[in-house]
């Protein structure tokens, strides 16, 4: 590209001083604060999600007691879910790339956006204060009336996850702004980039569902401070309400997490195939549609909870429904893989490993919501090993692919592609061995959320747990080459993929508006028909993706 | 995006935006965007209340009547003329008239304070005869099965109602000190716009709420 000349500064080097960053409003540097604080709750609890694993390595205690292992795994799970998994993708990867791809030079609110970082923070410490204060036992979805009674700190971890839900819905109030009234011209809704579509979809589900969140955890809080009786079946109040508000939001919270994580795979799907996209028509739509359903079927987490039996008829009935546009995209994916010339780079093998995961996950959700095998199957490991399917072997794995992808764009630097293959295998195999053991678990009838099981199951507990540690192992060694990857000297340049949106078309890393001249339309963003570009990654290693040739 | 910035760069234009339309119209589409949170926030109650009302509907129907409609419909009126004071307020700064305009967002946040001074007479009442939520409700004069669940339910909805009423006190006090500053004029006035808008839901959750809680039954 004509404008990546070395005289101009990257948005990371101007301006100057900590002072800059803290103040910052460029949606690059918020992205990429967004980006350093969910790495260290990654990073956080995922050593929980260690020490968990190892204290079910054998049935008799190891590591702790029964109440600090509930305490563990509620930590890990509200950790991961409010702290990690939700902002990872929109507010950390979303936030950096989303006005690059429409060609803008910023998101329509930046100050907001700067302020959503704080609200973050602020819950994040509200959070952390819980752990210190004692920990939270009542698992991540804070159950009344157990959640009312308990003696541990309840109360400032619903008030951190009630402000983190301001965080998040301020990211998707910017982000709709944006999407409507900042792109590019020239660039209609059907030119914009899938990523765009992804985060489009999961915006409208943070502004629907959040707020029903913030008033469930506000009444519950109520509740332990003044006893307002709402959720006290003693008082006359309904337990079961606070499920259904509960699940409201934490069912469309579930494609908060997967709906960008999917844009992700669209992406790299796209690029790594040199292929036009194929049905990007029904991509685009599919995200529309899964936001849509997301919010009819939020009664399959109670199917046990005592609701209406017509109730868990109908929502078992609707759920079926996910399966549509999940499995158009799927379909819409493996077709542009067909016949395309795929380069087996990092951020590709993380794509087909989600594409892998995710489907059985997928698969396991669909069982999950037939009804008659849900009473077999709820609350026990299967659950937990088809929600570790979808959002870790769904979201995470799409995150890493999005990282790996992006990462020469944030930071000007290429990591080791040798070092990153041998990862992607490690956490591939690790987590498998993790998860799929506790399908075969929890289908023979491991429960869910217990700090110790019968001795007939430890072989299969015992596998899992090594497989944790596999896993722990290739993140650590990820967090190595990617830090080693800021020492690397050679320059990316701006177009290391070869890729045909609009974040590549600016120098790497960008300048601190974006584009050094605002950018203008030229081509579809997976016009690989139309327009040969050849990365600098594989001009660098001599070859060319075959597209080069066909034009 | 217009590429040249060229002529006409108001002061209020902020550099990503091309133009000062582009900027109104992301600012109004944001403020929609957040008063549709602000209705689904206020659903999760207006849910509760549905639940509990046929759960318990004789409760509800006795417990309202110790709930004055008197002091409701006067801050029912109250709000309503302050939403016509506000919407005053915007014309004034379109025809470009300052001073109308301050007053006119003063008479807003006066009346705003008035319904805030009933409710205050209200609540005191409440908490005087024990009518208050769950636990702390000691009250024996209402027939029924868990009348302190009517209060909780009350409590609630007026509760985050009238931090909403403050926190418009706020905003349009904040506007009044921006008109002062002479930030405002007739072609930017986009803030005033928003904060009425704003307004005007605090006082359409209150339409909602006069007869639910009050004249029930
Ligand atoms: C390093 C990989 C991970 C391991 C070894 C792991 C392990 C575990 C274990 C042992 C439990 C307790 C299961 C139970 O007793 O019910 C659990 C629960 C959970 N995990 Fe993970 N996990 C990992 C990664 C993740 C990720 C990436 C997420 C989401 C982003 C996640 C979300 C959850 C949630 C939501 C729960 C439920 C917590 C609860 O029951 O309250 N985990 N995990
Ligand atoms: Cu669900």
């Amino acid at each position: 590209m004509s404008h990546d000349s070395t005289a101009v500064l990257s948005y990371l080097k101007e301006p100057k001083g900590l002072k800059s960053w803290l103040l910052t409003v460029d949606h690059k540097r918020i992205g990429i604060m967004y980006l350093t604080a969910i790495m260290f709750f990654f990073f956080v609890g995922g050593a929980l999600a260690v020490v968990l694993r190892t204290e079910l390595f054998r049935p008799e205690r190891i590591l702790m007691d029964a109440d600090t292992y509930n305490q563990f795994f509620t930590l890990h799970g509200a950790i991961m879910i409010f702290l990690f998994i939700i902002p990872s993708i929109p507010a950390a990867l979303g936030n950096f790339l989303l006005p690059l791809m429409i060609g803008a030079k910023d998101v329509a609110f930046p100050r907001l956006n700067l302020a959503s970082w704080y609200v973050y923070v602020f819950g994040a410490l509200f959070c952390l204060y819980s752990i210190v204060s004692g920990g939270v036992d009542t698992g991540w979805t804070f159950y009344a009336p157990y959640s009312t009674t308990t003696s541990t700190s309840v109360i400032s971890m619903t008030l951190g996850v009630f402000i983190l839900g301001f965080s998040s819905i301020f990211t998707g109030l910017n982000f709709i702004v944006t999407i409507h009234k900042l792109r590019m011209p020239g660039m209609t809704w059907f030119k914009m980039p899938l990523m765009v579509w992804g985060l489009y979809a999961t915006a409208i589900i943070q502004v629907l569902a959040t707020p029903v969140l913030a008033i469930t955890l506000v009444l519950l809080i109520m509740e332990r401070v003044l006893g307002i009786g709402i959720f006290d079946p003693a008082m006359g109040g309904d337990p079961v309400l606070f499920q259904h508000f509960f699940w409201f939001y934490s069912h469309p919270a579930v494609y908060i997490m997967i709906l960008p994580g999917m844009g992700i795979i669209s992406e790299v799907i796209a690029t790594f195939s040199h292929r036009k996209i194929f049905g990007y028509r029904p991509i685009a739509y599919s995200s529309l549609g899964i936001a849509f359903v997301s919010f009819l079927v939020w009664g399959h987490h109670m199917f046990t909870s005592g609701q209406s039996e017509i109730a868990a008829m109908i929502f078992s009935f609707l759920t079926f429904f996910v399966g549509i546009p999940s499995g158009i995209k799927v379909f819409n994916w493996v077709a542009t893989l067909y016949k395309g010339s795929v380069s087996l780079e990092t951020p590709m093998i993380y794509a087909l490993m989600f594409l892998f995961l995710f489907m059985i996950g997928g698969f396991t959700g669909i069982m999950l919501g037939a009804l008659a095998l849900d009473v077999h199957l709820h609350d026990t490991y299967f659950v937990v090993a088809h929600f570790h399917y979808v959002m870790m072997g769904g979201t995470v794995m799409a995150f890493l692919a999005g990282l790996h992808y992006w990462w020469p764009k944030m930071f000007g630097k290429m990591y080791s592609e040798a070092w990153a293959k041998i990862v992607a295998i490690i956490v591939f195999v690790g987590f498998n061995m993790t998860f799929f053991t506790q399908f075969i678990l929890g289908a023979k009838g491991m429960p869910r959320r217990y700090y110790t099981y019968l001795d007939q199951y430890q072989p299969l507990h015992g596998f899992s747990s090594v497989g944790a540690w596999v896993l722990g192992l290739g993140f650590l060694i990820m967090a190595i080459y990617l830090i080693a990857s800021f020492f690397n000297k050679r320059p990316v340049g701006a177009n290391p993929w070869g890729g045909l949106t609009y974040e590549w078309e600016t120098s790497s890393p960008p300048p601190q508006h974006n584009f050094l001249t605002d950018p203008v339309l030229a081509h579809g963003p997976y016009d690989y028909d139309k327009v040969s570009v050849v990365g600098e990654y594989y001009r660098s290693r001599g070859d060319k993706p075959t597209v080069a040739e066909k034009v | 995006m217009s590429s040249t910035h060229a002529g006409s760069h108001p002061k209020y234009l902020q550099h990503h935006f091309g133009t000062a339309v582009q900027q109104e119209e992301s600012s109004k589409l944001g403020m929609w965007v957040f008063l549709l949170t602000e209705v689904l926030f206020f659903g999760g109650l207006f849910c509760a209340y549905a639940v509990f009302n046929a759960w318990y509907p004789e409760t509800f129907v006795n417990a309202h009547k110790s709930l004055s409609w008197q002091l409701g419909a006067v801050n029912t009126i109250v709000l309503i003329t302050s939403s016509v004071t506000i919407a005053l307020a915007i014309r004034s700064m379109q025809l470009g008239r300052k001073k109308a305009t301050f007053r006119l967002l003063l008479a807003t946040v006066l009346l705003a304070a008035v319904f805030l001074v009933v409710k205050y007479f209200e609540y005191s009442h409440k908490i005087h005869l024990g009518q208050l939520p769950g636990n702390l409700y000691t009250y024996t004069g209402i027939e029924g099965t868990n009348p302190h669940i009517f209060f909780s339910v009350y409590f609630m909805l007026t509760g985050l109602h009238g931090v909403h009423v403050v926190a418009g006190i706020i905003a349009i006090s904040w506007m009044m000190y921006r008109v002062s500053r002479d930030e405002f004029s007739a072609e930017y006035y986009t803030p005033i716009e928003l904060t009425g808008l704003y307004w005007h839901l605090v006082d359409l959750v209150w339409i909602f709420l006069f007869p639910m809680l009050y004249l029930i039954g």
